[in-house]
């Protein structure tokens, strides 16, 4: 098997595994679900996965704790006035730039 | 009265790739560090490109380049992408649920490709049921960013500014907190749900027993069980 082979071959499975996963449920589930439970746990479900990748994860993402936790501040005072996402996170990303400036020269 | 109809389409069209543009902009970033990370790890630009123009998912990107990498087996590869990624089937069963009646099986098989996880939060956080062409025209922009930010990573990488960098790395997370917080203020099942899965994600990050669980796997258990606990203790209204 050459590099280049297992290369594609690579790409392709990594490609149609992630695609399938994405496609099955959203071809095979046609019908509206009837059980309460069910959709009160899909519907709790996009609030569930987002606050788990961003807490702890938002901390280091930046170069500094303090910064992160500046811009986490930010947008979250923000989104609490309910401004839109873009408005958020430009914010918060200048939220964590003026700090880490800051921080350098102090 | 097909000129209406047209129109009509590319409105929606429209408000889709309005709602794209602020995931674009992060999706630039992260596909951006993506392309750094994937030629360090000596994989060439084209594949890097490739990987990103055919997966659109950052976390089984990263993982994949690794094995890749690493020279690692196929059902390796395989297994990973499933473990990592299987969050997509949750949110695709969730959205199975807010598609219209315009949502034939075509639209679904086509659409599928671009659920990942900023997509399908802007998705379900929509008013109302989704329509084909608002999620095509949600997917465009983030889908040319994607690509457009991994080859200028893996191109460029090194010229940006370390400080750019680091600003620029928060606006992904930022965002999910701009989509979780209007609805916690309102329902408090998302209250609760955001923060149980908060709190189990810093049990798995910092104590030390779990330390074994990859952090695909640590957002599967979290979201199963804070979204599970707020279905049992927080039921909706019919039709809420």
């Amino acid at each position: 098997m050459t590099e280049t082979v297992y290369l594609c071959v690579s790409i392709i499975i990594m490609a149609m595994v992630t695609y399938l996963i994405r496609m099955l449920p959203l071809a095979a589930v046609r019908g509206k679900i009837k059980s309460r439970f069910v959709l009160d746990f899909l519907y709790y479900i996009p609030y569930a996965v987002l606050s788990a990748m961003t807490i702890p994860a938002i901390f280091y993402s930046s170069s500094s704790f303090i910064s992160a936790a500046v811009g986490l501040l930010t947008a979250l005072v923000l989104a609490f006035f309910e401004r839109g996402l873009m408005t958020v996170a430009i914010a918060s990303c200048a939220g964590v730039f003026v700090t880490e400036f800051i921080m350098s020269i102090m | 009265m097909e000129k209406a109809k047209t129109d009509k389409r590319a409105v929606r069209y429209r408000a889709g790739l309005i709602d794209g543009i602020p995931i674009a902009l992060g999706y630039l970033s992260v596909s951006f560090t993506f392309g750094i990370t994937a030629v360090g790890m000596g994989i060439s630009p084209l594949a890097a490109i490739i990987i990103s123009m055919t997966n659109l998912t950052s976390a089984g990107q990263l993982a994949g380049a690794g094995i890749i990498a690493a020279g690692g087996g196929f059902a390796e590869m395989a297994l990973a992408q499933l473990v990592i990624n299987i969050r997509y089937t949750l949110m695709s069963l969730s959205l199975s649920q807010k598609l219209d009646k315009k949502y034939n099986l075509l639209h679904r098989i086509i659409s599928a490709f671009g659920i990942t996880d900023e997509i399908f939060a802007v998705a379900s956080g929509k008013e109302g049921e989704i329509e084909p062409r608002y999620m095509y025209g949600l997917i465009t922009l983030p889908y040319i960013f994607w690509a457009a930010g991994t080859a200028m990573g893996a191109l460029f990488g090194e010229i940006l500014p370390e400080n750019i960098k680091s600003a620029l790395g928060i606006a992904i997370y930022t965002m999910f907190v701009a989509i979780i917080i209007p609805p916690a203020k309102k329902i408090r099942g998302v209250m609760a749900v955001a923060l149980i899965a908060a709190g189990l994600s810093c049990v798995i990050k910092y104590v030390p027993i779990f330390s074994g669980i990859s952090s695909g796997i640590s957002v599967i258990i979290c979201a199963v069980i804070a979204a599970a606990l707020g279905a049992l203790l927080f039921p909706r209204k019919e039709g809420a």
